[in-house]
């Protein structure tokens, strides 16, 4: 009963919003209707964690301990949170320099939220995205420090194919493994992002990568002819934004198109939307999980060849420096939408720049970045907290199920 | 001693019937076996010189009996190992080794580890007793880690979130313990631990968020709130981040046993909870009638439902239970080493205790067993930088991650998951 895919009556321009049935978007989301009722929940479990964020800070200076229930606590703590938070916008969006660097923060975070957000829109929960990163970083460096001969942009495009690849390939196993073994792609995922880091180590520490003559860990630098060129020097050339941030753009709009106008978009969505219908309806789903794991991985990859060709030009250890775990907040908050993961990306971009400015004027630590995102995640995860928070009229929606076990 | 297992295993297993799938896998374990055996003999038989020995050190100085060093000939060990792992895999291939088949695998990889140490400390020295005492330390976290994911994945919530409970059991851990005493910081990590369960029992039964999703947030929350908090307040206030430690405790008698005395019986409290609870867990779990109904809920709620038992109650309480036993392993980090708290202290051995859950098939003391195999990896790595091998520790720290995903995949033996772990239940 193995009908070609292609056979199958596909109507690409379904919109997932008008099915009857909650798709996993309104599933990760709790969405059914408007852009209003799309945006209250995001912004408030933003304005939320930035709250909750602030307490954080306040109820752990020390300095702050001995005045506590004073008058002198509550100026000084509103000193503290009111010099925090406009540091973080300060470091944000405050001035042209912040702009460039908040983009060259969201560019990696935008191509990996991609990433996780194409898995929850097949009902595959890529926490992967580590490991793609730095696979896919690895293999544009190797292309950018071997293929010198190749000028400028074509070497920086090689590159970041290579990065496409590389990733595709990691992400790949953990949809081979599904599709042939049934193995869940939550625990495989994990797994290979720790065989990929150490993988990595191994690597940098090769005569292949490493820079002669030294021994510590570290790559050489990539050609120049590698390097994503920057946008914005003739305004100054302190700038540091590069034309990742168009990559990223392009990648969220092939995203777009793949997901809601292709047709293997359309079996991704029905995969995940109800993988035993797919096949029934003579869908490939063991395949599709290979495809969409590949996709899925080839974003990731993106990333870290992005991070690698755009801002740090050579591999160290932990280079991939967590893109792959903020992807995953980043997908929940962007609903798994291409446009929402954009606008999610450059908030948490805004997050990294700003809490980059926090630490250094501030002397407060950019771990409170992390804390505010796992704050985001769990709000978006859990609306229901929010609603009861702000006494909001409780939906209808169904619980934010993604996985379903993970054993056989 | 191979060859006594391999004829009884051949006499019990002429007349199983084997499935298809059952005797690919006996083929592919065949053909590892012989490809091992290649392996010992070409890599590490005819890479040692001939004649060398490899010195194994039973003892140690300051132990109550001194057991000479173990001298072993390293290229005739290592022949005779290979013809072994030969032998095995032709039986393997021809007549397989029925229910003994395991068993057998397990040997064949223990006697490969035996002639890769030959091999590694040919013409050198080695301290075997050394190495088992560091394979029991650092299987602590990794045990304790997966028995408090088994205690969640039995009641069929997912927790991935061990590596942030054992951070957060390190944390607290230290700066009570500092405060006060070490009693009463591993009573605060415990409580810790609890307190994360707690959440990841509300989130994931009451409001019913996807558990995967759960654990991702209490991981990053976790990591990011113990580094804010080192950076912020233990770097101003150091004598927050020195605390009294678990010294190593001798049993008496026990531990002047030669050999097995210096590497079980003298160690620190950790190691000894480790043992007990594993016993214990497997018992209660298997054995008593908590263990049955948390099995029940962990099977098929809506069975268990229908008979009375209370599926909500039962999993908050096995989840917080959980996070107790892994706020404990926790605090082994600090209050059971160094007594102090780095930021990340904990490394990924959360998810190596992950592994570890899947990879003892969701068992208390298969947890520990492969707990102890990683731990031993673990230590092995250590070693192997000190002989100079021309292994990079990189391949041997990343095993346990790929025997996992060899396991998952169901290439060698399956792990299976409780019935309907992952799905929340709503009662109807």
């Amino acid at each position: 009963m193995t009908v070609d895919s292609t056979d199958v009556d596909v109507a690409p321009d379904d919109d997932p919003g008008s099915s009857p049935e909650p798709s996993l978007l309104e599933e990760v989301a709790g969405t059914r209707s408007g852009l209003m009722e799309a945006l209250v929940v995001p912004v408030l479990a933003v304005f939320t964690a930035l709250v909750v964020g602030a307490l954080v800070l306040v109820f752990t200076d020390p300095d702050l301990w001995e005045i506590f229930g004073t008058g002198e606590w509550f100026t000084q703590s509103w000193d503290s949170i009111s010099g925090a938070y406009s540091a973080l916008f300060r470091g944000s969006f405050g001035s042209t320099r912040a702009i460039s660097e908040t983009l060259v923060a969201a560019s990696p975070v935008i191509l990996a939220g991609l990433s996780v957000a194409v898995g929850f829109r097949a009902g595959l929960f890529n926490i992967g995205g580590e490991g793609q990163v730095t696979i896919g970083g690895m293999t544009a460096i190797m292309i950018g420090i071997k293929l010198t001969a190749v000028p400028f942009p074509l070497l920086a495009l090689l590159a970041l194919i290579g990065g496409i690849v590389g990733g595709a390939v990691w992400g790949g196993i953990a949809g081979l493994l599904k599709a042939r073994t049934g193995a869940h792609e939550v625990i495989t995922t994990i797994m290979l992002n720790f065989v990929a880091a150490f993988l990595t180590l191994w690597l940098l520490k090769t005569d292949f990568f490493r820079v002669p003559d030294r021994q510590d860990p570290v790559t050489q630098s990539i050609d120049e002819g590698a390097q994503l060129p920057r946008l914005l020097t003739f305004i100054d050339p302190q700038l540091r934004v590069h034309a990742g941030i168009i990559v990223a753009l392009l990648a969220a709009v092939f995203v777009w198109w793949l997901l809601f106008r292709s047709t293997i978009g359309y079996q991704f969505r029905a995969v995940g939307h109800n993988p035993d219908a797919a096949r029934y309806g003579g869908m490939r789903v063991a395949w599709l999980y290979v495809a969409v794991m590949g996709v899925a991985g080839g974003l990731a990859g993106l990333a870290g060849a992005d991070t690698v060709q755009g801002v740090l030009y050579r591999g160290t250890p932990g280079f991939s420096g967590n893109i792959g775990f903020d992807a995953i907040g980043l997908a929940l908050l962007g609903r798994s939408h291409p446009a929402g993961v954009v606008l999610a990306g450059i908030l948490f971009g805004a997050l990294r720049a700003g809490g980059r400015e926090i630490q250094a004027s501030e002397f407060i630590p950019i771990d409170l970045v992390s804390i505010i995102q796992a704050l985001v995640i769990v709000f978006i995860a859990a609306p229901a907290l929010i609603r009861g928070l702000y006494r909001l009229r409780p939906s209808d929606e169904g619980p934010t199920q993604l996985t379903k076990g993970w054993g056989a | 001693m191979g060859g006594v297992v391999a004829t009884a295993a051949i006499t019990s297993s002429s007349e199983v019937v084997r499935t298809p799938a059952e005797l690919r896998r006996a083929k592919i374990l065949g053909i590892v076996y012989l490809v091992l055996g290649a392996f010992v003999l070409f890599v590490f038989a005819f890479g040692v010189e001939a004649g060398s020995t490899a010195s194994f050190g039973l003892s140690r100085p300051t132990d109550t009996f001194e057991v000479p060093a173990a001298e072993v000939p390293a290229r005739a060990f290592t022949i005779v190992i290979a013809v072994l792992f030969g032998f095995l895999g032709a039986v393997q291939l021809v007549r397989g080794f029925g229910d003994k088949a395991n068993l057998v695998l397990g040997g064949v990889l223990f006697l490969f580890v035996l002639a890769f140490l030959t091999w590694a400390a040919a013409g050198k020295s080695f301290s075997m007793v050394g190495m088992l005492q560091a394979t029991l330390v650092q299987a602590v976290p990794i045990a304790l880690g997966a028995m408090a994911g088994i205690l969640c994945e039995r009641v069929a919530v997912i927790n991935i979130a061990i590596e942030g409970q054992l951070l957060t059991g390190a944390f607290v851990g230290v700066i009570v313990g500092s405060a006060t005493n070490l009693w009463i910081g591993l009573l605060a990590a415990v409580v810790s631990g609890i307190v994360l369960g707690w959440v990841l029992a509300v989130l994931a039964v009451r409001y019913l968020v996807d558990q995967i999703i759960i654990g991702v947030f209490i991981n990053i929350f976790a990591l990011g709130m113990t580094s804010f908090l080192t950076s912020r307040i233990l770097v101003e206030i150091p004598d927050l981040n020195n605390s009294q430690r678990a010294l190593p405790i001798k049993i008496p008698l026990l531990g002047d046993i030669p050999i097995i005395g210096p590497v079980l019986f003298n160690n620190n409290l950790f190691v000894y909870v480790m043992v007990v609870l594993a016993v214990f867990l497997q018992w209660a779990l298997f054995r008593t009638r908590w263990g049955l109904r948390a099995r029940a809920v962990g099977e098929k709620p809506r069975a268990a439902d229908t008979v009375g038992i209370n599926v909500f109650r039962t999993r908050y309480l096995n989840v917080m239970l959980g996070g107790a036993v892994a706020g404990f392993g926790g605090a082994f980090f600090t209050l059971g080493s160094a007594g102090r708290f780095d930021e990340n202290i904990t490394v990924g051995l959360g998810f190596i205790g992950l592994a570890a859950m899947i990879f003892g098939r969701y068992m208390p003391v298969g947890a520990l067993a492969a707990a102890l195999v990683f731990g031993f990896a673990d230590s092995l790595q250590g070693k192997l930088a000190i002989l100079q091998t021309p292994i990079p520790s990189e391949f041997l720290l990343m095993a346990p991650y790929v025997a996992t995903i060899i396991v998952v995949a169901g290439l060698v033996g399956r792990s299976r998951t409780p019935a309907a772990d992952g799905e929340p239940y709503i009662k109807q």
